[in-house]
């Protein structure tokens, strides 16, 4: 952003109106009615249907592929194969805030020597029907030479196991290694000493954790349409987080000029950061590219579990040492976690975020970014984070279960607040740890009584949240209405946020605006809605265009008025003179300047381009109840609570949305969910009947508590809250099992199974 | 001078560096000092990495202001899902 604008902060300065109000969503209607358009509901004339045939084996070298007889199929109009894709240098290159390498990209959506996943694309065909499509796929012959493979993380690691690729050599250790394996980098974040810390300690605990792969869980499968001009532009619809940032991968693949691609986003069936990256969209293009129609593209959900960007599974040590009166002494853990097919997994945040929650002097955090036979993991909200902190959390309750110190009292002894030197580099600024843990103590679920066989849980978590660029552009119709123009596509309700903020600056009815999500070619570049940066970013656009668009109200009235400029403020919607000294003036409401733009400059308009920094870092705690059935191993959830501190929730009803889909994540992640592979390598259950995510039967109301401690770098205190709420859960369940059991499990998922094994093994 | 603290990756980066004192008084500046003392370093080496000036963390922000008694950590960028 400018960092000259002066962001007044308006939170605490006056009454707000709009802001902190659960105003109508603009997009409920027609969500609920079926009208809101997904990514697979776009259709063109003359449209053809796009299919991809996928390996059948875990890793294989490719030796072959003969599309011939495809191609001969009667309606087939394109096959595309790794011929058509230009190979990529091997280099991180910068994509909007990302690094990406394209190298690794370009082998990821086609496979090139060799396929490295059960799932992983190797031809794609066009035809004029779905059903022509898939015939033509079993025409193409793919000769294999099969290769062992490997799926567990620590397996991977090991001197002999089957490498992914010769060439990667491990970044980060000393002396380099010289020979490739499947160890990308290793990193590490140290402060203070902490063998002098463990010394220190009256209780050390140490325990290694094991969490498996999960998938987002997104109902709406990945889709496109693509459509390729003989002029060389294109047009893309698809459901994404990002345009621009789909917009810049597949004019990077696809070798185009940037502004030939104009990419349209769908309404997203959810996201979670699962749609953060490309799969279909730069085939669909190849595809429309060789037959100049217009190609679609739907992933079955056997292709989404199969071939998209689940999050890593991960081997996890971690050492606490603790004084009997609950301070924490020192801390060290050791991540491994899988990237699956190529290098990138979210192991520097888990390291960033493990001990985040507390004000420590000494902590050492290794990680280890490692490749194995699976897809290529993506984003999964706050990456990384929800597994380092999971295990820590078990670890901190039990170790308080040892000293006999209440697990809340032991995590407020060691709060992170502001001042705190985090382990991963600065110091906090205000943040609202404290208050998140003080406001569970004061809820009635921390003090509601249990029954047999059932234990009470808590986690924390801690997320980063991020800025980024954005871009507003707010235009005054003649009718005095609104149209904002944004460029994030609205994952949880950013279309009413933005209004509420509009609103309130605009001091005018959040009904008379009209919030539009822009195709790249409409509006300048924005960054992913990720990072729980929506809210925020796009919230100080929202706000520095309607600031802009009130100053050009100002300056119209100022000269209707012959008056200065300064001496007419914006108030309630109208334009009033600041004092009687500046004159005796009736307000002039922002409909009547409207209408009279044409005759004092012509439009009236406020833009916003900012790069946002100063995101808020956040605190949430989950706080659980279950009852574990003692003869099946199933775990029922009672009870379950999300605090969380927000800033400022600018529209309540999506921030208890937020809270409460991160719960529901958390309780998947952490019961069922799972990615099971066979000895071949092949995922067994890609489908939501035997990857069991959790129904509304299974949950209980999931109550909420928003803290707000303002975040001093946003108008109105904003935080962002879509990511800590998917962190805190895993271990909340995990010590609620203990709590109701006395077992520590310390692998997730917790199934009914694996419960019942844990509860035989203790009674024999 | 300022003084900087590099953790993490861009520690690793800096050849296992964890601290150094800087001249400069914008982000930009205290890039190009670290481009001209780490001449091996990744071209694109900026873009993996944020800046944490007294505790608020700037992401592309080459003008932000840096003052010699401001505490700035040289930190790994973060995304978000």
């Amino acid at each position: 952003m400018d960092n000259s604008l002066d962001m007044q902060f308006s939170a605490g300065g006056k009454d707000l109106k709009y802001v902190g109000k659960r105003t109508k969503r603009p997009d409920g209607v027609d969500k609920v009615t079926g009208r809101a358009q997904f990514g697979a509901d776009t259709r063109l004339p003359g449209m053809l249907h796009g299919k991809i045939l996928r390996s059948p084996h875990a890793h294989a070298r490719i030796i072959s592929i003969d599309t011939s007889k495809a191609e001969a199929l009667n309606g087939v109009k394109a096959v595309v194969t790794r011929d058509d894709f230009e190979d990529r240098e091997s280099e991180f290159v910068p994509a909007g805030e990302m690094m990406v390498n394209y190298r690794d990209m370009v082998r990821n959506i086609m496979a090139r020597e060799k396929v490295l996943y059960d799932g992983h694309a190797v031809a794609a065909v066009a035809a004029t029907s779905i059903v022509i499509a898939r015939k033509a796929l079993k025409l193409i012959e793919v000769e294999y030479e099969v290769l062992p493979h490997v799926i567990n993380v620590v397996d991977a690691m090991a001197p002999d196991a089957p490498v992914l690729h010769d060439d990667l050599i491990t970044d980060g250790v000393d002396p380099k290694p010289t020979k490739g394996s499947n160890v990308a980098k290793r990193i590490e974040f140290k402060l203070g000493d902490v063998a002098a810390g463990f010394a220190q300690a009256d209780e050390i605990l140490e325990k290694t954790f094991d969490t498996k792969p999960v998938h987002q869980g997104y109902i709406e499968p990945h889709a496109c349409l693509a459509s390729f001009s003989e002029s060389g532009s294109a047009d893309l619809w698809c459901s994404t987080q990002g345009q621009y940032l789909v917009r810049a991968h597949c004019s990077k693949l696809l070798g185009m000029e940037i502004s030939k691609l104009r990419v349209t986003p769908s309404e997203i069936g959810g996201g979670f950061g699962g749609k953060t990256v490309v799969f279909l969209e730069p085939v669909a293009l190849a595809l429309s590219k060789k037959t100049f129609r217009p190609v679609k593209m739907t992933m079955t959900r056997d292709e989404v579990f199969r071939s998209s960007g689940p999050t890593s599974g991960a081997n996890v040590r971690v050492k606490v040492g603790i004084t009997k009166d609950g301070k924490i002494t020192a801390a060290e853990a050791e991540l491994k976690y899988q990237a699956g097919a190529f290098q990138g997994s979210s192991v520097q945040p888990g390291c960033m975020c493990a001990f985040a929650p507390y004000d420590l002097e000494n902590v050492n955090v290794v990680g280890w970014d490692v490749l194995t036979n699976r897809p290529k993991v993506a984003a999964y909200r706050a990456p990384g984070a929800p597994i380092s902190e999971y295990a820590v959390e078990c670890v901190i309750d039990e170790l308080a279960e040892r000293i006999g110190m209440d697990a809340i009292e032991l995590r407020l002894i060691n709060a992170a607040k502001e001042g705190t030197q985090t382990a991963y580099g600065p110091k906090l600024g205000p943040v609202g740890f404290v208050e998140v843990l003080e406001a569970i103590q004061a809820s009635d679920h921390y003090k509601a009584p249990l029954g047999p066989n059932q234990g009470r849980g808590i986690g924390v978590g801690f997320w980063f949240n991020i800025g980024g660029e954005t871009c507003v552009s707010m235009s005054v119709n003649e009718d005095g209405t609104l149209t904002l123009i944004t460029g994030s596509p609205d994952i949880g309700g950013s279309r009413a946020s933005m209004c509420n903020m509009a609103a309130e600056e605009l001091g005018i009815d959040v009904d008379k605006i009209n919030p539009v999500i822009a195709d790249t070619s409409s509006l300048g570049f924005n960054f992913l809605s990720a990072g729980s940066r929506t809210t925020f970013a796009c919230g100080m656009a929202t706000i520095e265009a309607a600031r802009k668009a009130i100053d050009n109200m100002r300056e119209r009235v100022a000269q209707i008025w012959e008056i200065p400029v300064e001496s007419v403020i914006w108030e309630d919607g109208a334009a009033r003179p600041a004092s009687s000294n500046a004159g005796e003036f009736d307000p002039m409401t922002l409909p009547e300047i409207a209408l009279m733009a044409p005759k004092t400059g012509g439009p009236i308009s406020g833009h916003a381009e900012i790069n946002a920094q100063g995101a808020g870092p956040g605190f949430g705690a989950h706080m659980v109840d279950v009852e574990v059935d003692k003869e099946t191993g199933h775990v029922k959830v009672l009870r379950y609570t999300v605090i969380q501190d927000a800033g400022k929730a600018i529209h309540p009803s999506y921030v208890e949305g937020q809270y409460q889909g991160g719960a529901v994540q958390c309780i998947g992640w952490a019961l069922n969910e799972e990615y099971i592979y066979g000895e071949d390598g092949r995922m067994q259950n890609s489908g939501f009947l035997d990857y069991r995510i959790p129904l509304a039967s299974d949950l209980p109301m999931i109550e909420t508590i928003i803290v707000e401690v303002p975040n001093p770098n946003h108008p109105y205190g904003v935080r962002g809250v879509g990511e800590t709420p998917i962190i805190p859960g895993l271990a909340a369940m995990s010590n609620a099992i203990s709590d109701a059991t006395g077992l520590r499990m310390t692998e997730l998922p917790m199934s009914p199974p694996k419960v019942l094994k844990a509860i035989k093994e203790a009674s024999a | 001078m300022v003084k900087v603290i590099l953790t993490g990756s861009v520690s690793q980066m800096a050849g296992g560096l964890t601290e150094m004192d800087v001249e400069a008084t914008t982000v930009r500046q205290l890039f190009r000092h670290l481009r001209e003392r780490f001449p091996n370093i990744e071209s694109h080496m900026e873009d993996d990495i944020a800046v944490a000036i007294n505790g608020t963390v700037y992401q592309d922000a080459w003008f932000e202001k840096i003052s010699e008694d401001s505490e700035v950590h040289l930190i790994p960028r973060v995304g978000g899902g």
